[in-house]
């Protein structure tokens, strides 16, 4: 059913960039990034056999990697759309309409927020931070890329826009 | 004439690159301590005389800060926090991605001031597209040209600094929490004493400074004692950036002398928009009192003048709302992101911050009652200063300002189930 996910070369090679720059004894600190870039690799989240591939690897326990992967919002451990979108609806985006462009993007796509559409190719986030672009709200970010000074129609263009993969 | 620290090479052409920030000086106070072999006390005389003070939010004297550190040698850390994540506050993210050599050349002088070998750049997660890149980009140039590394431009000093990542969490931004997460940790924070200056990442001395507050010192090392102080206006000193938000017609980080009157810094970002009235300012990021703003308008740009008006100076994220906002749905929307971000670990935050969201949700949905908007007060009063960091504080502050501010606003809310201005 769920084969054992192996780190391959290459996905050795940027867990060893990562390791390399702390203390040797202090591999655990190279959890967040490594996962970030396990997570990547497997169309945005991790899996148990990651997390367990990712404690052989670093020789960290698995509940140690796993309750960091549940404390962060950026790492999902359920499936999700292959794009992520997150509208920040923080105080300042919310004072410029961020409230009008989720809901617009809600009715686009069919889904609420926190789900992902049927087809999987978009994953609207419950983004509940501010994501540190006030002065350019209302704006989003689409696969981690910002998108601001937002308007209903530049959404639409935005969207349609996603190549998928 | 117009100075400026962190923002000099905004709007140049390449702005991140080395050869831009060479152009404008660069590295050349750092040159400076390297070829004198400057005596690190003398450094942090320096910052210290500057009256340089933390630009991350709690605006504590970096000088001051960095003489904690214990002089006896061994293994010591310097941390740059550009997890930047208070609602309202996007400066460090220009600094990172318009001007990253000079959080470098900041990083390279604290380094050698406090007498740390390895520094770390923490970045918030969602600056992984852009700002990451560049300012990975500019480490990489930085390395080349031998300003970073073993054996600096041929001396015995050793410095290296790597950049790290998070995943989306605001409390990281706490200094010890950060501590936590770069360790690999949930990012919760530790209790106090111990300070990081004492014992810090892996237990080791280590200082934790805010991007534009280590982006500032290269500018303060190259100038005349004095000169930082003399940036001030209307009796104070030294400058800020202020990244001005909500209905404004030019949003944008402002950088300025200190002491600049609320109603210039307003001009200066395009005034009202849609030339409606000012109701409300959160000066400092979303965690600050919020301020009338016919107060406001009264106000200076500085620590002591903003304090005066009952708030705080904070982060330097302004949020200016006018006179169609609904100070409910703000509130709520407050709430919401401080109980979404309390890591959990004090019962007060935790459960607090839950409360006063639900309550405040209730509310939005016409099922509140006056009670309610004394339970709000109660519960922010059991919040504030009974949590091992400022979350809690951060969570109760905002519910008791706007409460104290427009209460009959929230009355008018409660009685009539409807804001009262739409």
């Amino acid at each position: 059913m769920n084969p054992e996910f192996i780190i391959n070369e290459e996905l050795g090679k940027l867990i060893s960039n990562v390791v390399k720059k702390f203390p040797s004894d202090k591999k655990r600190s190279a959890v967040i990034e490594s996962l970030l870039i396990l997570q990547h690799h497997n169309n945005g989240y991790v899996t148990k056999n990651i997390i367990k591939a990712l404690s052989d690897y670093l020789l960290v326990s698995e509940i140690d990697i796993y309750e960091v992967a549940t404390f962060y919002t950026m790492i999902n451990i359920d499936p999700v759309g292959r794009n992520v979108i997150s509208v920040c609806n923080n105080i300042s985006c919310m004072l410029r309409g961020s409230d009008e462009i989720l809901s617009h993007i809600e009715d686009k796509l069919k889904i609420k927020v926190g789900e992902s559409t049927k087809d999987n190719k978009f994953y609207l986030k419950d983004e509940i931070e501010c994501l540190a672009a006030c002065n350019g709200g209302p704006m989003m970010q689409v696969n981690h890329k910002n998108y601001e000074n937002l308007t209903l129609e530049k959404v639409d263009e935005i969207l349609e826009s996603v190549n998928d993969k | 004439m117009i100075n400026k620290l962190c923002t000099e090479t905004f709007g140049l052409k390449n702005p991140d690159s080395l050869k831009t920030y060479l152009d404008k000086q660069g590295y050349q106070a750092w040159k400076n301590i390297i070829t004198e072999q400057t005596p690190k006390s003398k450094i942090i005389e320096k910052i210290k005389e500057s009256g340089l003070r933390g630009k991350g939010g709690a605006g504590f004297l970096t000088g001051l800060k960095w003489s904690f550190i214990p002089l006896m040698d061994g293994q010591k850390y310097l941390v740059c926090n550009s997890d930047e994540s208070e609602p309202g506050t996007c400066k460090d993210r220009d600094i990172l991605r318009y001007n990253p050599h000079s959080i470098i050349e900041g990083m390279l002088i604290a380094s050698y001031a406090i007498g740390a070998s390895v520094a770390y750049n923490y970045l918030r997660g969602e600056f992984m597209d852009e700002q990451w890149k560049v300012f990975n980009h500019a480490l990489s140039e930085a390395y080349n040209a031998k300003l970073i590394g073993k054996n600096i431009l041929s001396s015995n000093t050793t410095i290296d600094i790597h950049a790290l990542i998070g995943a989306g969490a605001y409390i990281v931004g706490e200094e010890t929490a950060m501590l936590e997460s770069i360790e690999g940790k949930r990012g919760m924070p530790r209790i106090k004493p111990p300070f990081p200056a004492i014992k810090g990442l892996y237990g080791k001395p280590t200082i934790i400074n805010n991007t534009e507050t280590l982006a500032s010192i290269p500018k303060i090392m190259l100038n005349e004692p004095g000169w930082y102080k003399s940036l001030g206006v209307n009796d104070t000193e030294g400058m800020k950036i202020f990244s001005m938000s909500g209905h404004i017609n030019n949003p944008g980080n402002f950088e300025i002398a200190l002491g600049t009157p609320f109603s210039e810094l307003l001009n200066l970002a395009g005034g009202m928009w849609n030339e409606k009235n000012i109701k409300a300012v959160i000066p400092g990021g979303s965690s600050v009192p919020v301020v009338k703003g016919d107060i406001m308008m009264q106000v200076n740009m500085d620590y002591d003048s903003i304090a005066e008006a009952g708030s705080m100076l904070g982060s330097g994220g302004v949020i200016v709302m006018d006179e169609s906002t609904c100070m409910v749905s703000v509130l709520q929307r407050i709430s919401r992101f401080y109980y979404a971000e309390s890591c959990g670990q004090c019962t007060p935050c935790r459960e607090g911050t839950g409360w006063l969201y639900k309550i405040l949700t209730n509310i939005i949905l016409g099922k509140g009652t006056q009670n309610d908007l004394h339970q709000l007060e109660r519960i922010a009063t059991q919040i504030e200063g009974h949590c091992i960091c400022a979350l809690g504080d951060a969570a109760a502050m905002p519910v008791r300002s706007f409460l104290k501010n427009f209460w009959s606003e929230f009355e008018y809310y409660v009685d009539k189930k409807e804001s009262m201005v739409s």
